[in-house]
């Protein structure tokens, strides 16, 4: 499944618009890694780049871990909580590399945007391996709210062996990191994610 | 269940950290009383999370009114005794520029640490691209650079114990990538304390502490005389570390880019996926030599002579500016004269390092094949702009403003914070924009060269840093441009820190007070939802032969919540 069958490392990226709650998944993630063992490394930026515009975090994993960044064309997962985003982020994919994508597309204002089925082209032309969910709306229909799109796509990404990190540990991480009034409704949308 | 893991007093523990926040917790190991700051990406964090747990450790904590007064109030802890961190971004080291030099004159007493965090690529920089590392030749600054939020921690504990011994002011220098990154961070123990916050002495010791000449020179000499004694610390100092195998070819690299010469070395193979070219060598499979700096400055001299000595070629990775390259240049004449030095030659200048820089770098240097391939974007993607939020309350100044005045006549400043977000093509009215203040002291400039029309926003937070003078000065020598405070009652854009007028408590001091104090009868607090009123007040004050003051006052949507 994965490019290095030890695992000597992991590399992902969680793309989409600011605001979408890329910090927070990666914080889950790195925790669920931790708890692993593995040694980690994740880079995501603040302040004025998140209004409004891309926003892409970086996340390694592994035996030993230097750059925080992910290196071009080296990506194993890129989860993309926006469609035109995730064809961006091709920058760091291999054809191998897995494409977790929510379909939905927020738009750029005064430009002419690329649709869902222009995306999905282009990103088949890039990997064999795309896969589209639309998170959104499942969440929206099933959660009444589109909110927790991105902990549904992480725990979407373990269940399919998308990332080698347990459920269990994505499911503790959770635990341990979402405040006690959310907490219920992302315990939800990970068993939605289970299915 | 939030708890404050930072706070976790299991020495040995591995917790993740975000590198602003393992300088909190070097800080904390350390046993820091007494921080500063004003808020500035990418540093923010540091402040944030000690305004979140400095009252129940007891630590004393304040957001000062700008990065001079947080610096000029961590030296007045630091000559009562205490133990004092000052954290800000780049902008901000050069407004605590003119306090900083003096204070490397006249030491410290209570060890002292300054964070001084560089943006490179400008990822939340508007004014320049910023390299810190240059403080050091201006004002003798000792510069520590750490590359992970293990080194943050680790490097933060040791700057304060270099700063005990030789009683000086020690810098730690990150930059985006190291400020905002994150690893799982090995703690050790927490010094015992209460909640009781530490009272220190301000023991008078004019010797010390008076700059004045003829003093002045004979602090400057010592200071000199000291900093050669670091330098023989730095020298046997542990952070500054050789590695590897000994070879004819070497790096020399510190910071960020020594983990992309790392993952160059050590952890680099291509992906198995990608097809090689032919003949293209796959990994670069190679076990080089290189130094580590975790000194800036006083650089370990002696060390990198040594390095070079037996060298053939050498690469310096750095970001940014050459420093170090012409550092290892000019130490290479002595040592090595033959040596050949790479650097800048096959690094950019511009912009911040990534890995595949480096690895193509690393590459081109030991004459093998750069072995990423580049995937062809398959079809042009829109661009993304950063942009006001929905309900931003600045949207209504600005759709005032394009009702009141024609907007190809009317000259905009602007300035630092979120209303930076007028200069994006949708909106289009910034015809200016430099540093924190400038947009009232630029207007005041142009008004007296050309007396056109002009209007300036300024954020309410910036108006306490660094507004104040210069709206005083279009008073003192009388100018006449309309300025629009967009008071959203917080610092919105690194992260809703509280400022002089928008603390906690409903007591803080009112932006039309200081207005009227200054003597200028134009002025208007409008909530700019009321857009009839608004438009008014800038038809009528954009005529007037005196400067002119709309507040326009709308909390953030963001803590309207």
């Amino acid at each position: 499944m994965y490019p290095d069958k030890k695992m000597r490392q992991f590399n992902m990226l969680i793309v989409g618009t600011g605001g979408q709650g890329q910090i927070t998944l990666l914080q889950i993630l790195a925790e669920a890694a931790l708890l692993e063992g593995y040694d980690i490394k994740t880079s995501e930026l603040h302040g004025l780049s998140q209004r409004g515009g891309s926003v892409e975090v970086h996340l390694r994993f592994g035996k030993k871990i230097y750059s925080p960044l992910v290196s071009q064309g080296k990506a194993d997962l890129i989860l993309g909580l926006e469609m035109q985003e995730s064809l961006k982020a091709c920058y760091y994919a291999n054809f191998k590399t897995n494409f977790l994508v929510n379909k939905f597309i927020q738009p750029i204002s005064l430009v002419k945007n690329l649709t869902k089925e222009e995306v999905l082209k282009n990103l088949k032309k890039i990997s064999k391996n795309v896969i589209l969910v639309p998170a959104a709306e499942i969440c929206q229909k099933e959660l009444g709210t589109a909110v927790v799109t991105g902990v549904y796509l992480i725990s979407l990404a373990s269940f399919k062996n998308l990332i080698p990190i347990k459920s269990s540990s994505i499911l503790k991480a959770i635990k341990k990191l979402i405040p006690e009034k959310y907490l219920e409704l992302n315990l939800k949308t990970f068993d939605l994610a289970k299915g | 269940m939030f708890m404050e893991e930072i706070l976790l007093n299991k020495p040995g523990e591995k917790i993740i950290l975000l590198g602003n926040e393992a300088i909190v917790r070097g800080a904390l190991e350390a046993g820091v009383n007494f921080v500063s700051t004003y808020p500035g990406t990418p540093a923010s964090e540091i402040g944030d999370t000690f305004f979140r747990i400095a009252k129940k450790i007891g630590v004393y904590f304040e957001y000062s009114t700008n990065e001079k007064v947080a610096l000029e109030a961590g030296i007045g802890a630091s000559f009562s005794g205490l133990k004092t961190l000052v954290a800000m971004k780049s902008f901000g080291a050069n407004v605590a520029l003119d306090a900083l030099l003096p204070f490397v004159y006249t030491g410290v007493k209570g060890p002292t640490v300054l964070v001084m965090a560089d943006d490179p690529s400008c990822h939340s920089s508007a004014q320049s691209e910023e390299n810190c590392r240059g403080l050091a030749y201006l004002a003798h600054i000792l510069i520590l650079e750490p590359s992970d939020p293990q080194e943050c921690k680790n490097f933060t504990r040791l700057a304060f114990q270099i700063s005990e011994k030789f009683k000086i002011p020690v810098m730690i220098r990150t930059t985006t990538r190291v400020a905002h990154q994150k690893m799982p961070v090995k703690l050790e123990k927490l010094p015992e304390k209460g909640a009781k916050l530490l009272k220190g002495r301000f023991v008078k010791d004019p010797k010390k502490f008076v700059t004045l000449p003829p003093r002045v020179l004979e602090m400057k000499k010592e200071l000199l005389e000291k900093i050669e004694k670091i330098r023989q610390f730095s020298e046997n100092s542990k952070i500054n570390l050789i590695q590897g195998a000994t070879l004819d070819k070497g790096i020399i690299t510190s910071g960020i880019s020594y983990l992309y010469v790392m993952e160059a070395l050590k952890d680099y193979n291509p992906p198995t996926t990608l097809p090689l070219a032919k003949g293209e060598r796959a990994p670069l499979n190679l076990n080089l030599p290189v130094l580590k700096l975790g000194f800036f400055y006083p650089l370990p001299e002696k060390k990198i002579q040594n390095f070079i000595k037996s060298l053939k070629k050498v690469l310096v990775v750095e970001e940014l500016e050459p420093y170090l390259e012409k550092e290892v240049e000019r130490l290479a004449k002595n040592a090595n004269p033959k040596l050949q030095i790479f650097g800048k030659n096959l690094i950019p200048e511009v912009g911040e390092l990534k890995p595949e820089i480096v690895i193509s770098a690393i590459a081109k240097f030991t004459n093998k094949k750069y072995p990423i391939s580049n995937i062809q974007y398959p079809i042009s993607i829109p661009k993304r702009l950063p942009q006001l939020c929905p309900g931003c309350p600045y949207w209504l100044v600005f759709s005032a403003i394009k009702k009141a005045v024609d907007t190809k006549e009317v000259i905009f400043g602007g300035d630092i914070g979120c209303y930076m977000l007028f200069g994006t093509p949708a909106l289009n009215i910034q015809d200016y924009l430099s540093c924190m203040g400038s947009s009232v002291g630029i207007a005041h400039g142009i008004k007296k060269a050309t007396g056109q029309k002009l209007i300036a926003f300024i954020g309410d937070s910036t108006f306490f840093h660094a507004g104040i003078p210069a709206l005083i000065n279009t008073v003192f020598n009388k100018s006449n441009p309309l300025i629009i405070v967009l008071d959203n009652q917080t610092t919105a854009m690194t992260g809703h820190q509280p400022h002089p007028g928008a603390p906690a408590t409903p007591d803080g001091i009112k932006i039309e007070e200081i207005v009227k104090a200054c003597g200028i009868k134009n002025l208007k607090v409008i909530d700019p939802i009321k857009q009839e009123e608004f438009v008014n007040a800038v038809k009528k004050f954009l005529d007037k032969k005196e400067v002119s003051v709309i507040i326009a006052r709308r909390p953030c949507i963001q803590i309207k919540k």
